[in-house]
């Protein structure tokens, strides 16, 4: 069988914001890189996540140094990459019942990190969010906002792949082919082809995320990586302007995130064995909800549209004890150290999305010294561009944008979110301008089908007709699709499912299984196996496909 | 206001409901109907018996009466297993029959269950199709040469989808999209269905298809083949084409809900009837005489019924017969018990497509043998209340296809058990229950 054979200075391994950021980082100094990711653009923790860009404030009391990082990097991000960030504010609430102390010690805490804060009255607060509780006690408003984990990704790769960048997602690292202290080149499987690719560069970085401790074993190099999940909750409406924090010491269920038209809701923090079959869970899903009911009372009868999680990778010991203790700040590994070195190999991991600019910076510096390169960064002054490729991730812009064209043929084919054809064809062209394969997932990924109360319903098999019209799809792909696109869908909805969102899904399953019998068309039904791309890679592109009758 | 009094009240009107009324209208029983338009408006027109037994081997049905023996052994608790083979017959018989005489014919095979395509392209065992849809299961079941059509502006249905799925199974299939005539953008069902009442549309369709026939024994098209007598204009257009011209069902909702639902809105009046539809129930209480009081609502009007003895076919949580919040299940209207798993946790399985179906879905309402639903003692809670449809427990109408049967057999079973009472009431009077 032919392999694919790249030849680059850098590989970077993982396509979360680590990574794709490092990517964008090298282009810049003018360092060619290929990035590999087994799954899609986000797939790990960078994609389950709040979207939080922080203040610093949370981390005031458990970890100075990131408050005052996350200070620095989110005032440089509001100033490069405006549009993939809603600077909202945020506020810190204490309700009744809560730590006087830490109430007291909050202010003080705040400015010795250099984070602005100004304490606001109830009734203050109270106005300025109406949703709030009549019991808050204590609130404080600070520099947070929100930034859209998907569009910074999609943009940092976007970029990069503009600079040179080369891109190969569902491309899994099988293995390390070392002489003496080197790594000489490393292999991958495109787990949609089934081919195998290898690429030889001359440093290698692990931004790997969650799996970053098992890309570096098997290499032969060791990090110490627990696991954290953290679920998370979309409400079908948004609850409040600002990012809503409870003032108190980090714990479950505390922060209300706005996101465009919903609130996000988080997060818990559950010990889990591996990153790989995650679920968001019932206890998980009340647990959030009554917490964040203390704040905004009327979360507590919300209807729900989806919850999801991520596995926080956080370096440090197997002890026990609350992993909120562990420190969210970074971690950067030079493998070319201890008693095993490897001269060109070095993983980043940990943080949190607020920080992936100064991480990608970090670990870049430490591959320019390994190539002699001694170019500096140019992401704390470049502005991040606005690339038409990320667009569609934006609630509201495919719609404007629809109403705008007035074309009668661009019907629509998400009716919850708006999406029309014309954008799920702009996709698919950016898609394979970049030798990827358009999937449904890849599809659901890069907009908002999909994402609305339906949670996919009637869009999915709407989607999947329209690929097949556009000669997309084959044979009987489609069933893959629609199998695949529905388990993740249904993923998130599970644990949701009550009241108006009960019957939702029960509409769902009747279409889908009632009529359509998809549950009787899987060959390999198992529970055990994650309902995720790792099962159902992307079909390969079937370019020049011909059908006569069309 | 004065209470408007009956014998029946029927409350729902899906399938079970309509069903239910149908059976208590043909024995002239007093009766009323109260439901809002809900799960028909989704039917894709196919009436199921029982298409897949046992669903955690996905084996498809082929013998319905016989998978129905099968399934009544393994599942005694199931709704099926409290009536005799012979009165569900009875009862498919009773409504297939209204259907053919009411102007909506359908094509079954006696013991054998027919393979209709779906929109995706997959194939659904099922008992009875309109006989809009009768050539295409022959077409599928003898591989003849046939020509799907589809439509610019018509989303969610693409003939090449179908035709690419079924690749392996019916090799013979070719495809044409053509513009609908009359309309254009995006299309919908019911405006399609509409459209083609007008003779001009027709004549245009048909030469449209007839253009690109080339070799093809038959035409399949989306099922928007008029809303009345679609058989009339599927005829009209096989006869233009010279071959047959059959529908296949569309994303719900379409027209082959619609054409259910008003084909028995039609006729149950005239069968002396008394519907309200669009009016809902909004609470019930048992007078001291044991008669059931009825208040409806909608935002126009109010309505009192007073009944003698009520079916309820509300439906489940999609036709909010039951609804469900954080902490659990309940009946909506009488707040009967609701059999259901012990927690939350235990209502869905993680995937979607889990073979054994999702726990909640045989969640519902325990009856006896006369469909009487059990109060918390285990005992029928009202001796003149019983209930059919996908409100009852021990059944995964989704998983196992079996939808219309389940509705209408039960439907049967508990009108039954209401004329019964209503005769016994005729004779003595009324006892407190």
């Amino acid at each position: 069988m032919r392999r694919h054979l790249y030849k680059t200075s850098v590989l970077v391994i993982g396509g979360g914001v680590t990574g794709t950021g490092l990517a964008r980082d090298l282009a810049l100094r003018g360092i060619p890189s290929v990035l590999v990711e087994k799954r899609d653009i986000n797939a790990g923790a960078s994609g389950g996540n709040h979207g939080l860009l922080h203040s610093g404030a949370r981390y005031i009391f458990s970890d100075p140094a990131a408050a005052s990082e996350c200070r620095r990097e989110s005032l440089l991000l509001k100033k490069l990459a405006p549009h993939c960030i809603e600077d909202t504010g945020g506020l810190f609430i204490a309700v009744a019942g809560d730590d006087e102390n830490y109430i007291a010690a909050f202010p003080d805490l705040c400015s010795r990190s250099g984070v602005p804060v100004e304490e606001l009255s109830v009734e203050e607060a109270r106005c300025r969010e109406p949703a709030l509780s009549s019991r808050v006690i204590a609130a404080f408003a600070v520099d947070d906002a929100t930034i859209d984990p998907f569009k910074i990704s999609l943009e940092n790769i976007a970029h990069a792949q503009r600079l040179g960048c080369r891109l190969l997602r569902f491309h899994q690292v099988t293995g390390f082919q070392t002489r003496g202290r080197r790594i000489i080149a490393v292999h991958l499987l495109n787990k949609a082809t089934r081919q195998e690719a290898v690429v030889e560069a001359e440093v290698v970085v692990n931004a790997a995320g969650s799996w970053a401790g098992s890309v570096a074993a098997m290499a032969g190099a060791e990090i110490p990586i627990v696991f954290s999940k953290g679920t998370l909750l979309v409400s079908q409406d948004r609850y409040a302007q600002r990012v809503i924090n409870r003032l108190r010491r980090p714990t479950d269920g505390d922060i209300v995130v706005p996101g465009g038209t919903v609130s996000i809701l988080g997060t818990t923090s559950e010990r889990v064995t591996s990153p790989d079959v995650i679920y968001p869970e019932v206890h998980e899903v009340d647990l959030i909800i009554n917490e964040s009911a203390e704040m905004i009372p009327s979360l507590a009868n919300a209807r729900y549209i989806r919850a999801y999680c991520g596995v926080r990778p956080l370096i440090g010991r197997q002890d026990t004890g609350d992993d909120r203790n562990v420190s969210r700040g970074y971690e950067l590994f030079d493998h070319n150290e201890g008693a095993d070195p490897i001269e060109n190999f070095v993983s980043i991991t940990g943080g949190k999305l607020t920080t992936y600019r100064l991480m990608a910076e970090k670990a870049a510096d430490v591959v320019c010294r390994r190539l002699g390169s001694c170019r500096p960064c140019r992401t704390d002054v470049d502005p991040l561009p606005d690339t038409v490729n990320a667009r569609w991730t934006e609630p509201g812009l495919a719609p404007s944008n629809w109403f705008h064209r007035n074309d009668p043929d661009d019907t629509l084919l998400c009716e919850c979110e708006m999406v029309p054809r014309s954008v799920v064809d702009s996709i698919v062209k950016s898609l394979r301008r970049r030798a990827g394969a358009p999937s449904m997932k890849s599809i659901g990924l890069r907009s908002r089908i999909g994402k609305g109360p339906c949670q996919g319903t009637f869009c999915s098999q709407r989607v999947t007709a329209y690929l097949y019209d556009r000669k997309v799809l084959k044979g009987s792909q489609g069933l893959d699709e629609l199998r695949a696109f529905l388990r993740e869908r249904w993923r998130g909805q599970h644990p949701l499912l009550w009241d108006v969102s009960l019957a939702q899904g029960e509409m769902l399953e009747a279409m889908h299984c009632g009529l359509h019998g998809l549950e009787l068309t899987d060959e390999s039904p198992s529970e055990a196996s994650p309902p995720s791309s790792d099962k159902h890679p992307d079909p390969v592109d079937v370019k020049g496909q011909q059908d006569g009758s069309h | 206001m004065e209470a408007i009094e009956c014998d029946l009240m029927i409350v729902g009107s899906g399938m079970a409901g309509m069903a239910a009324s149908l059976f208590a209208g043909q024995r002239r029983i007093d009766t009323v109907q109260v439901g809002v338009t809900g799960e028909i408006q989704f039917a894709s027109g196919l009436l199921d018996l029982l298409g897949v037994h046992p669903i955690t081997a996905g084996s498809a049905v082929q013998n319905p009466w016989e998978g129905i023996r099968q399934l009544a052994k393994t599942r005694p608790n199931h709704p099926y297993a409290r009536l005799p083979l012979g009165t569900i017959r009875t009862a498919m018989e009773t409504v297939v029959e209204f259907l053919n005489q009411a102007g909506l014919p359908y094509f079954r095979c006696a013991d054998r269950n027919l393979r209709m395509v779906t929109p995706v392209g997959t194939v659904k065992p099922t008992y009875a199709v309109p006989e809009t849809m009768a050539a295409g299961v022959r077409a599928l079941e003898e591989k003849w040469q046939t020509l799907l059509v589809d439509f610019h502006g018509f989303k969610g249905y693409s003939a090449l989808q179908i035709k690419e799925t079924l690749r392996r199974e019916w090799p013979g299939l070719r495809t044409l999209r053509i513009p609908f005539p009359g309309l254009a953008g995006d299309l919908y069902a019911e405006r399609m269905a509409m459209a083609l009442h007008r003779p001009e549309n027709r004549r245009q369709l048909a030469e449209s298809i007839a253009e690109g026939l080339g070799g093809c024994r038959a035409v399949g098209v989306p099922a928007v083949l008029g809303l009345y007598r679609p058989q009339e204009v599927a005829a009209e257009l096989g006869d233009r084409i010279g071959v047959s011209v059959f529908e296949i069902p569309t994303m719900p909702p379409g027209v082959t809900g619609l054409r259910l639902r008003q084909t028995f809105e039609e006729r149950l009046p005239d069968m002396g009837i008394r519907t309200w539809y669009q009016q809902k129930v909004s609470s019930v209480r048992r007078l001291a005489d044991g008669r059931f009081r009825f208040e409806l609502d909608n935002t126009i009007s109010a309505k009192t019924v007073v009944a003698n003895s009520a079916v309820l076919a509300s439906g489940r949580f999609f036709g909010r017969g039951l609804t469900a919040d954080r902490s659990g299940i309940r009946e909506s209207l009488f707040g009967l018990p609701v059999v259901q798993p012990s927690s939350r946790d235990q209502w869905h399985h993680r995937d979607l497509l889990n073979p054994s179906g999702h726990p909640i879905n045989r969640a519902g309402v325990e009856v006896d043998s006369h469909f009487r639903p059990l109060g918390r003692n285990g005992a029928p809670a009202f001796s003149n209340l019983t209930a059919a449809g996908s409100i009852l427990a021990h059944q995964d109408w989704i998983r196992e296809k079996c939808g219309s049967g389940l509705a209408i057999a039960t439907a049967y079973g508990a009108v039954q058990q209401a004329i019964s009472i209503c005769a016994a009431k005729k004779k003595q009077p009324p006892v407190v229950g």
